[in-house]
């Protein structure tokens, strides 16, 4: 599904952020990666989003070469992908309806699917209820559920989370991810950018570690490794 | 793109209006003011032009002849100008026909002090013709041909009231275009200032939709739209005053001037209007469009 070979990315002034960097991620997988602060995490989710460009190497994504690529092409690509960030990024003027229902606008879905689609995701992230309700009513983690219902709503093959639970306390963070466990379990490829070790030691799964841009361990039911 | 899709887009190009409301009534009062003066100079320029077309239709063209030319010269003229197609009437005018209707204009009431002339007519070389054209635009290439023919010494073509009405009506046009150039400018750049603010207000919202991906079209046409509802709005409302006021106009200046009724033929509002109607609505429609399209290909990367 994502192959990265020998992927650099150096921002216009400094060290490169991402470093020769080689991973391959199967159909259906569920990865974490984890790092410091400034390891390069983003800077890799970004690549994959193709909000930026590699300045070296090749990515690969369903068989995509994100390198050449038109502009209307991206557009239709990121509609594999769903995204979801530390902050939420939610329409602070549009209710929670509003807002899950605005993924399904962009990529010009019609009402009829829209009133169907919408009202499902609330139901699988648990705010059914909530949906009239604007972000700033809700709870850091409600907020974040609605985030991951926008994420799915267009049902992505890819789910790409940065510090998803970044902003969180253990219970909210713990709940979600629990969805993006039941999201991967019906066949979605997840792939999680986060700090926290202890869900990370609990939950069992691949764990690709970054240091200074660089992949420094990737192991199956991996740990997180503390270092400063 | 879907229906439900376009509404939406439409809906969002109103919000857009409204969460800018400032800037966006800035650039319909400066639209309106352009579109405004565009109308009163079109219909100025309109009903002058039509004067001055009625007043040339009444007043014909004069052919002199040399002197001592022979009655059958004069008469072939006069068959060769009657075969030409432009030409509507023909009138022939002996010498003693233009001298009564000189003296009957110059000498007036007095008609004694013009009995000295009796019988030594001072107008002896002044048989002519009056012509009457059907189309005022074709009167050059009449008097061409008619000024070629053998035994005219001269044509007089009707000229004062027309040329002074002609001078008056691009003296109007050209403070009009002027006036109209500053203000299409300001009218351009405040669309493309209230489509930036509105960019910029929207920033956030426009990153989220491109990470979902959203196509550039789908980003921008709100944008455009808003353009073309400003530009809409800008030329609807000085169109919709200038209907009001023209009749009105007209009326008033028939009152203040009484003398001119049955002269001055103004141009009926409809027929006015089928022209401005259109032409306004689309340079509204059309700098709002261009001024969006430019601002969001710059803002938006597109
Ligand atoms: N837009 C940018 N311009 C320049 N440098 C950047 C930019 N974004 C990130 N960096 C640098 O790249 C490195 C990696 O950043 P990032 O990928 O955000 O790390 P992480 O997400 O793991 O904290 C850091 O040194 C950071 O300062
Ligand atoms: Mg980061």
């Amino acid at each position: 599904m994502i192959d990265l070979v020998d992927v650099s990315k150096t921002y216009s002034k400094g060290q490169p952020a991402v470093k020769n960097a080689n991973l391959h991620i199967e159909k259906g997988e569920f990865v974490f990666i984890v790092g410091n602060s400034g390891s390069g995490k983003s800077t890799l989710i970004k690549l994959l989003m193709k909000e930026l460009d590699a300045s070296s190497g090749t990515v690969m994504v369903d068989g995509i070469n994100l390198r050449n690529m038109k502009r209307r092409q991206v557009a239709k690509y990121r509609r594999k992908l769903g995204v979801v960030f530390q902050d939420f990024r939610l329409l602070k003027d549009r209710n929670v309806y509003e807002n899950v229902a605005f993924a399904q606008r962009v990529i010009g879905r019609p009402t009829r699917v829209i009133r169907k689609r919408v009202p499902e995701m609330l139901t699988l992230v648990g705010l059914a209820e909530k949906y009239k309700a604007r972000p700033r009513e809700l709870s850091g983690g409600e907020q974040q559920r609605v985030a991951l219902a926008r994420a799915l709503v267009n049902r992505p093959d890819i789910l790409l989370a940065d510090e998803p639970t970044g902003n969180l306390d253990p219970q909210n963070a713990t709940e979600i991810m629990r969805l993006l466990e039941e999201i991967n379990d019906r066949g979605t490829t997840v792939v999680v950018v986060t700090h926290n070790k202890e869900i990370v030691n609990a939950m069992k799964k691949r764990v690709v570690a970054m240091r200074k841009g660089v992949i420094i361990s990737d192991e199956q039911e991996g740990e997180y490794h503390y270092e400063d | 793109m879907r229906i439900s899709t376009i509404v939406y887009e439409l809906k969002q190009g109103f919000k857009n209006i409204a969460r800018n409301w400032m800037f966006s009534l800035a650039s319909i009062v400066t639209m309106a003011a352009c579109i405004f003066i565009f109308g009163i100079f079109y219909s100025i320029v309109t009903n002058v032009n039509h004067i001055v077309k009625s007043v040339e239709e009444d007043v014909p063209i004069t052919v002199l002849f040399e002197e001592n030319v022979g009655k059958e010269v004069i008469e072939d003229v006069g068959r060769r100008i009657k075969a030409r197609p432009e030409v509507l009437d023909v009138k022939f005018v002996s010498a003693d026909e233009a001298w009564e209707t000189f003296r009957d204009q110059y000498f007036g009431e007095s008609k004694d002090a013009a009995e000295g002339f009796q019988d030594d007519n001072p107008l002896a070389n002044s048989a002519n013709y009056e012509v009457y054209v059907k189309e005022i635009e074709r009167q050059g290439s009449l008097v061409e041909y008619v000024e070629g023919l053998e035994g005219v010494r001269e044509v007089r073509q009707s000229e004062g009231a027309a040329k002074t009405l002609g001078s008056f009506n691009r003296l109007v046009a050209l403070i009009s275009i002027a006036i109209i150039a500053i203000l299409l400018i300001v009218a351009i750049f405040l669309i493309s200032n209230t489509i930036s603010t509105g960019i910029t207000i929207r920033r956030e919202e426009i990153g989220i939709m491109k990470l979902i991906g959203a196509t550039d079209l789908f980003v921008r046409t709100p944008f455009l739209l808003e353009g073309i509802i400003l530009g809409l709005i800008g030329a609807g409302i000085p169109l919709a005053a200038l209907f009001v006021m023209y009749n009105q106009v007209i009326s008033r200046i028939l009152e203040k001037f009484q003398v001119l009724d049955g002269i001055l033929q103004f141009v009926p509002a409809s027929q006015v209007f089928r022209v401005l109607l259109p032409v306004s609505l689309a340079l509204g429609m059309g700098i709002g469009f261009f001024g969006s399209l430019f601002t969001t290909r710059k803002h938006l990367k597109v």
